[in-house]
């Protein structure tokens, strides 16, 4: 909330309903003048399911095909078993899908040929965002602990920013 | 408010509160008492202490012990292999815990076999449990 009113406090209201409107016209990934956003998950199961062990990634980051990938592998993902139940499995599958990287987007287009992608810091879009800003010794620090934790550098991961911290 | 209205909604609260606990306290034992009774025989606070703090080779590479993500100390949180804070485990420091008999199997599922690469046994289950518990 502290970014609502910083804007409001800077742009005046009528301005603001400009932006919002602006912000929601912008499809999931694109650059936003401040920094990159991704729309957080919206459903409630899978931000249940997936943030019991790491954030819940936005669909956004991914094409559908890695989605598809991940998830017919649940028993191995990533050297833990997160197996689901075969309902549950198929709801967060139909979320990732329809809300994944756009065909066209630069994420998918990045990742379009050979095996799927699976993991979005593997993905050319993901490196390319990280290389020279952020030494890989980061990732090691015990408050970091991983990749996967992008809170921990973005602040604002949880509500979709993923600005330069 | 007057002092006796304050005086009559904290006793509600109070015994809210109290029958919270006990009835957490009962989904846990009647979850205990169903793998007491599917392995037959009387469970061990020991043996799940040992099950959990052990390190096993025949699971899978990234996760050789139960502390890898609950950490050896349970009354603290721990921390997932992506860096997520995970709620203590000992029901002293968190009462919620194992009250729920379909997230018990679930997680027992996945970390049993990450770890040990098989699923626990009704009466692992129940000895770590019963351990779990008593801390
Ligand atoms: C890879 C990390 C990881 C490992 C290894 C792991 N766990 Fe867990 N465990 C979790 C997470 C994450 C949860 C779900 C979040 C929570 O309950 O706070 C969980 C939940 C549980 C639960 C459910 C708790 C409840 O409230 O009902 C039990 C029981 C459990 N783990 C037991 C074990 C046992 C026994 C082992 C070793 C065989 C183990 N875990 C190994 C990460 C792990």
């Amino acid at each position: 909330m502290a970014r609502l009113d910083r804007i409001l406090g800077v742009l005046g209201a009528s301005s603001l309903v400009a932006a919002l409107a602006f912000a929601a016209a912008l499809p999931a990934g694109t650059a936003s003048a401040e920094g990159d956003y991704f729309r957080p998950v919206t459903d409630e199961t899978v931000k249940a399911e997936c943030a019991a062990c790491h954030m819940a990634f936005p669909a956004g980051m991914l094409p559908a095909r890695s989605w598809e990938a991940l998830m017919a592998d649940l028993p191995d993902h990533f050297g833990e078993d997160a197996s689901l139940d075969d309902v549950t499995r198929a709801t967060i599958t139909a979320y990732l899908v329809a809300n994944a990287a756009p065909e066209k987007s630069y994420i998918a287009r990045s990742v379009a040929t050979g095996d799927p992608v699976l993991r979005i810091s593997e993905t050319p879009w993901w490196i390319k965002e990280h290389r020279g800003e952020v030494s890989p010794k980061a990732f090691e620090n015990p408050k970091v602990g991983s990749k996967a934790n992008c809170v921990a550098c973005h602040r604002g991961a949880e509500k979709g920013y993923y600005e330069d911290d | 408010m007057k002092p006796t209205t304050i005086g009559a909604a904290t006793g509600i609260a109070f015994i809210l509160a109290l029958a919270g606990i006990a009835s957490a306290a009962g989904g846990r034992d009647t979850i205990i008492a169903s793998y007491a009774a599917a392995a037959g025989e009387p469970l061990s606070a020991e043996r799940g202490k040992a099950l959990f703090m052990g390190t096993h080779s025949s699971g899978k590479p990234d996760t050789p012990s139960c502390i890898t993500c609950h950490t050896d100390n349970l009354k603290g949180p721990g921390k997932t292999r992506a860096g997520k804070e995970i709620e203590p485990m000992a029901v002293s420091a968190n009462p919620q815990r194992y009250t729920d008999p379909a997230f018990v199997e679930k997680w027992f599922g996945r970390n049993c076999n990450s770890v040990l690469g098989r699923e626990c046994t009704p009466l692992e289950k129940g000895d770590l449990l019963t351990w779990l518990s008593s801390l």
